[in-house]
């Protein structure tokens, strides 16, 4: 069994590092994530942010206006599954005041 | 954890460093529009700095600092701030959480936005801050049986 779990995590350690050795350069403008235009031929949703970010909110972190405005559903989401664990672990770790 | 005596040394080092600790959580917090932050990591520094006092002085002595009480209801009143931004702005005639309808006095819809994110991250690092004291103190609860 342990020879088994060594073999599996070394295929996927090999699998990862072949993959990784293939990813385009960081900054790359030509690579598909970084253009304007999706392989698709569709607009790309990351340029849209980056051309209306700061106009929309004058902020200049665009991950913020992205991650509160854009997305502010999404984060309200996100603060409520917070606040439901920690309601979920204090009721059911509290002891009992009776 | 209830060690009735704590050396004073660690006391009014842990004090200081939580101090430091809370004024750099709210740096995070309200420069996220600048930089790298925001309420999630804002809140958990908030977090660090109670625990930090509450490993240093003990579950009773650090009552003052926050009240074990007060988890839920600063969480639930996070968890407000930012749904409350969301129906204010609904009532104002937007949709929910259109920053726009904000009621803010004399802004464009650009600076609605800006105040409005502002809010709901303090309402994020409310609620985060809250939660992960919560599970600490009920975490280090005494056990029943002694």
């Amino acid at each position: 069994m342990k020879v088994l779990q060594f073999i599996l995590l070394a295929g996927f350690l090999g699998v990862m590092v072949f993959a990784s050795l293939r990813l385009p350069p960081v900054g790359d403008a030509t690579s598909p994530m970084n253009r304007d235009v999706s392989p698709a031929g569709t607009p790309v949703a990351g340029s849209h942010y980056i051309r209306n970010a700061y106009p929309d909110a004058h902020t200049d972190n665009i991950v913020t206006v992205v991650l509160a405005d854009y997305r502010g559903f999404d984060t309200l989401g996100e603060t409520i599954v917070v606040f439901a664990a920690g309601v979920a672990c204090i009721l059911i770790l509290r002891r009992s005041k009776a | 954890m209830n060690a009735p005596v704590t050396s004073p040394i660690i006391r009014v080092a842990c004090r200081s460093v939580a101090r430091l600790i809370q004024v750099f959580a709210i740096y995070v917090i309200f420069h996220g529009h600048y930089s790298p932050g925001g309420g999630f990591q804002g809140g958990a520094l908030l977090a660090a700095a109670v625990i930090l006092i509450r490993i240093a002085e003990g579950r009773v002595g650090s009552q003052r600092e926050f009240p074990s009480g007060g988890a839920l209801l600063l969480g639930s009143l996070g968890v407000l701030i930012f749904a409350g931004v969301g129906f204010i702005d609904l009532l104002a005639g937007g949709n929910f959480l259109q920053y726009e309808f904000t009621p803010l006095p004399e802004m464009t819809a650009a600076k609605a936005h800006y105040w409005s994110i502002l809010i709901i991250e303090i309402g994020v690092g409310l609620a985060v801050m809250a939660v992960l004291v919560g599970i600490f103190d009920v975490l280090m609860e005494k056990p029943a049986d002694d």
